[in-house]
């Protein structure tokens, strides 16, 4: 099994999630079966924007929000590449929002990692687009005044044809979550909820506390009820959807999961279902659909070029206008 | 009636009108009638940013100078000879510009009293004593272009649009253009509305004939061609130019051209120009914003390919950053910036010099990167390949500073032959590069260029990664150290530095070796400058002129070129930006004129400027 550590110390805290999410990678991508030179990692700036050093790939640390941006220009024109985009609530909802909802639009074949920790990190502690209203912080002594971005909303908002949820506490659901996502063709975006233990610890506490977590967990498998122990989906009344006790439906009452549902509304309903006290969190692959990626059209478009017309010839192209010759 | 014909040397036309009333086009066309007739020329489209401002104002004039002649020329033209002005407003906004005695052909029929009102004329200047310095022809070019049309199943309205063609076939008369070119653009042009291309094609010859049978023109101008070096032309504009070259430079560096890039004014052009050549395997992307652009690029880069954004000045403030990274990063990167008038928005559509600070400092930290500047629209192909080849051989971001002067305009371009191009392609990394034979050291240098190896994604042993932060010698690994930051700032700029060694030397023209102030300039006052040299020497003056193609790095010679003069001028279309960077570095106490109208300069101007140097103590 080839093993993708680099020779670098690695700097996050300790007890920061990231080292989970490193070694799940890690133990991960063998299975893969991609050489080692054809993937790259690209990152912006946070703490998770260190990940690209900790793996023995090709990798660019770039700068904050733009990795999106520059992993397109490269997998649309490697397609023989596997590109990762490693990013954070920040760096992707922040300052890189625009690159990210473009890049979801256009269908660049690349696997976007969102380590969410609803903090600033890397800064010290200022509070992000993912942070709760009210919250307190460096920038935000009287708490926060913004109300947060769903990343999942936002991501099935912006055409994503591919999104999913998980957490970085459970090693087996993040390497199904990330299997799907390489295997799928186009742009995945995986929104991981990361400990941030210095400045945020515990944000994602009620996931993993043994005595709430399989009951507030919604578990979002493509064909199966959506349902924690204790609690599941169905149709409301007024023709959205709701959770309710499990105890209160029938089993055929509770809504199935269709991943690969061309509209997209009953995916973006799912994501709604988040509410500030994780009463009931959905995790999973949200939606999962095929189009074509970009780089394959772009492909198409020189391809067809060329068989029009066959290959460009620089002298036929000089010559090309009106000449005229001076003897 | 017999008609004269008369002999003359050059003439300047300016077509100007509504900028919905085709000028752009008239001009194109009788440049391109002009060129296939073997004039040299040299042309300044001149048009207002908005798209269609209110018909018949003043801000919607959009005028077309060309100045064609039987010899070579230089620049479009100080002032013209003849005014074509399709209304009231295009002959009020021009006529300042007009010299005593010039022709102004005026189109009568738009001289009513509201169009006359709208740009505040009382009285029509065609009907009062006000332009009795001119000598005007009032032609109703729209009724009879109307007249003309009658027997086409046209609207009065689309009748009247033709009127541009019929101002087009009077002027060909006038000035004894072929016009085969013309008919035959514009039976492709509406190959599929034929009935709109005789449309079009019946009120140019309309104008033609008009020409050859009115009495208001009895004087019939030739020019004959201009004796040029032997070889093939075409006509092109700076921008076109600029394109071709990126795909020449793609073409001999074996690299695959990826543009990242957004649509800003002057600079769209070459993104649609490049977009229509897939054929080269060109990638063209149209990025949400000008970061993604250049971003897209610098990731193409990163993965081999030849990476190109194009901009204006605005967009250059925006890609700072990314330029940045590609800087630290060592990764080729072509940036194309057309410079226009700024601060900010500034005029979109005007011409300047003012990015050159920018350029050269416009990054945080020490952030050095070469600079290449053409000056003329046929050396934007010349540029754009020397661009490419410094990017690639040194592994750098290139700034190529072209402006709106020579990105609209244009000029015969004797073509290069493809098999006369260099070879500027260089070898990717394929193997270890440590004295242990067994390592990859992203970071170690060549010795000569002090470029880092160009390891792509995909090369098998090589793996490893870059980023922003500063990084140690050879490893590249994140480094804080003191003395190496120290010491990677100075290799940086050695590495710039050293582009000197591999430059040509800055030429001076002194025909006689005697003179003893020398004009310098960089950039499109190439062809104003030379065209004042030109008339200070006819009348015995002695001057002598060098322009600068590289602005970093400069020529190895510049400091001895300029101390050899008494005095250096150096006229910029900014506030004396290369005058503050000589000055710095050389310490000659260098003379600038400066204009900042958004226009080129006129040779006229320069060559008073000039006799003042000489005249001064």
């Amino acid at each position: 099994m080839k093993d993708f550590k680099t020779d670098q110390e690695v700097r996050w805290c300790p007890g920061c999630g990231d080292y989970a999410i490193l070694a799940a990678v890690q133990s991960f991508v063998p299975e893969l079966g991609l050489k080692r030179e054809n993937m790259v990692f690209v990152s912006g700036i946070g703490c998770s924007s260190r990940f690209p050093y900790y793996m023995d790939t090709y990798g660019f640390h770039s700068i904050h929000g733009r990795a999106p941006a520059i992993a397109t220009g490269l997998a649309a024109s490697r397609p023989d590449l596997s590109v990762w985009v490693i990013t954070g609530d920040g760096d992707a909802l922040s300052i890189g929002g625009n690159h990210l909802i473009h890049a979801l639009r256009r269908n660049v074949n690349l696997n976007i990692l969102l380590f969410n920790n609803r903090i600033y990190g890397l800064t010290k502690g200022q509070y992000s687009p993912t942070s709760e209203v009210g919250k307190i912080t460096k920038s935000t002594p009287m708490g926060s005044l913004d109300k947060p971005f769903n990343p999942i909303s936002l991501a099935i908002g912006a055409e994503a044809s591919f999104v999913a949820r998980t957490i970085d506490s459970d090693r087996k659901h993040l390497q199904s979550v990330l299997r799907e996502a390489a295997e799928h063709r186009g742009t995945s975006l995986v929104e991981i909820y990361q400990n941030c233990n210095i400045f945020n610890d515990d944000a994602f506490e009620p996931l993993k506390d043994p005595e709430q977590r399989d009951d507030i967990t919604l578990r979002l498998e493509h064909g199966q009820p959506i349902a924690s122990a204790s609690k599941a989906v169905r149709r409301a009344a007024d023709g959205g959807i709701e959770v309710v006790p499990r105890s209160a439906v029938s089993e055929e009452e509770i809504l199935v999961h269709d991943a690969h549902r061309t509209d997209p509304s009953l995916a973006f309903a799912l994501s709604r279902l988040d509410e500030p006290a994780f009463q009931h969190v959905p995790i999973g692959v949200f939606r999962s659909v095929d189009r074509p990626s970009y780089d394959e059209l772009m492909a198409e478009q020189l391809q067809e070029a060329v068989g029009e017309r066959g290959p460009g010839d620089l002298n036929d192209l000089l010559l090309g206008g009106d000449t005229w010759r001076i003897s | 009636m017999t008609k004269q014909v008369q002999q003359l040397d050059r003439v300047i036309i300016r077509f100007a009108g509504d900028s919905g009333d085709g000028m752009q086009l008239t001009g194109d066309r009788f440049t391109a009638g002009t060129a296939e007739f073997g004039n040299d020329l040299s042309t300044l489209p001149n048009f207002p940013a908005e798209i269609r401002a209110p018909a018949g104002t003043l801000p919607g004039v959009s005028s077309f100078q060309l100045h064609f002649a039987d010899h070579d020329i230089l620049t479009p033209g100080d002032a013209p000879n003849v005014l074509v002005a399709m209304n009231p407003a295009a002959l009020k906004a021009n006529l300042s510009d007009l010299p005593r005695g010039a022709d102004i052909i005026a189109n009568i029929d738009e001289f009513t009293k509201r169009n006359l009102q709208k740009v505040g004329y009382e009285v029509s200047p065609l009907e009062d004593d006000s332009l009795s310095e001119w000598r005007v022809h009032a032609v109703p070019l729209t009724s009879l272009t109307v007249k003309a049309l009658e027997g086409f199943a046209l609207s009065k309205k689309d009748a009247e649009r033709s009127k541009n063609m019929f101002a087009l076939g009077l002027l060909s008369w006038l000035y004894h253009r072929p016009t085969e070119a013309t008919i035959k653009f514009l039976e492709t042009k509406f190959a599929k509305k034929p009935d709109i291309a005789k449309a079009n094609i019946a009120a140019f010859q309309a104008g033609w004939n008009y020409g050859e049978t009115t009495e208001s023109f009895s004087v019939s101008y030739e020019i004959k061609p201009a004796k040029l070096a032997p070889g093939v032309y075409r006509n092109i504009s700076g921008n076109q130019a600029l394109a071709y070259g990126l795909i020449a430079g793609s073409v001999q560096s074996r690299l695959p051209l990826f543009l990242g890039s957004y649509p800003i004014t002057p600079a769209s052009d070459i993104l649609h120009e490049l977009s229509k050549h897939k054929r080269f395997g060109i990638r063209t992307f149209q990025a949400e914003d000008e970061i993604a652009g250049v971003g897209a690029a610098l990731g193409a880069a990163f993965g081999g390919a030849l990476g190109v954004t194009t901009t204006s000045g605005p967009g250059v403030a925006l890609k700072a950053e990314t330029v940045g990274l590609a800087v630290t990063t060592e990764l080729p990167l072509i940036v194309v910036d057309v410079q226009r008038a700024g601060p900010s928005t500034g005029m979109p559509t005007k011409t300047e010099q003012t990015d050159l600070l920018m350029a050269m400092y416009g990054r945080n930290g020490e952030s050095p990167l070469p600079i290449v500047a053409p000056s003329t629209p046929s050396d934007c192909f010349d540029a754009a390949v020397e661009a490419v080849r410094i990017a690639v051989k040194y592994r750098t971001p290139v700034m190529l500073l072209s402006d709106g002067y020579l990105a609209n305009g244009s000029e015969p371009w004797k073509l290069p032959d493809a098999a006369d191009l260099p070879d500027i392609s260089i070898e990717f990394a394929t193997g270890p590069n440590s004295d242990d034979g067994v390592t990859f050291l992203p970071f170690k240098r060549d010795a000569e260029t002090l470029a880092r190896p160009w390891a792509i994604p995909g090369t098998a042993g090589l793996e490893h990664r870059i980023g922003g932060i500063e990084k140690a010698e050879n490893t590249g690994n994140i480094s804080y150290d003191p003395n190496n930051h120290d010491r990677m700032v100075r290799v940086r700029q050695a590495k710039i530095d050293g582009i000197a060694t591999d430059i040509p030397p800055l030429t001076v023209d002194d025909p006689d070796g005697e003179a003893r102030v020398l004009v310098l300039g960089w950039g499109s006052t190439y062809g104003p400058i030379a065209a004042a040299v030109r008339r200070i020497r006819r009348s015995g003056g002695k001057v002598a002129q060098a322009h600068l193609r590289h602005l970093n790095p400069l020529p190895a010679n510049t400091g001895e070129v300029l101390r050899a003069y008494d005095k250096v001028l150096l006229p910029e279309i900014n506030l004396g930006q290369l005058a503050l960077l000589l000055r710095a570095r050389f310490l000659v106490d260098i003379i600038s004129y400066n204009r900042v109208r958004g226009l080129p300069f006129k040779a006229e101007e320069l060559a008073g400027v000039i006799q003042d140097v000489i005249d001064s103590e």
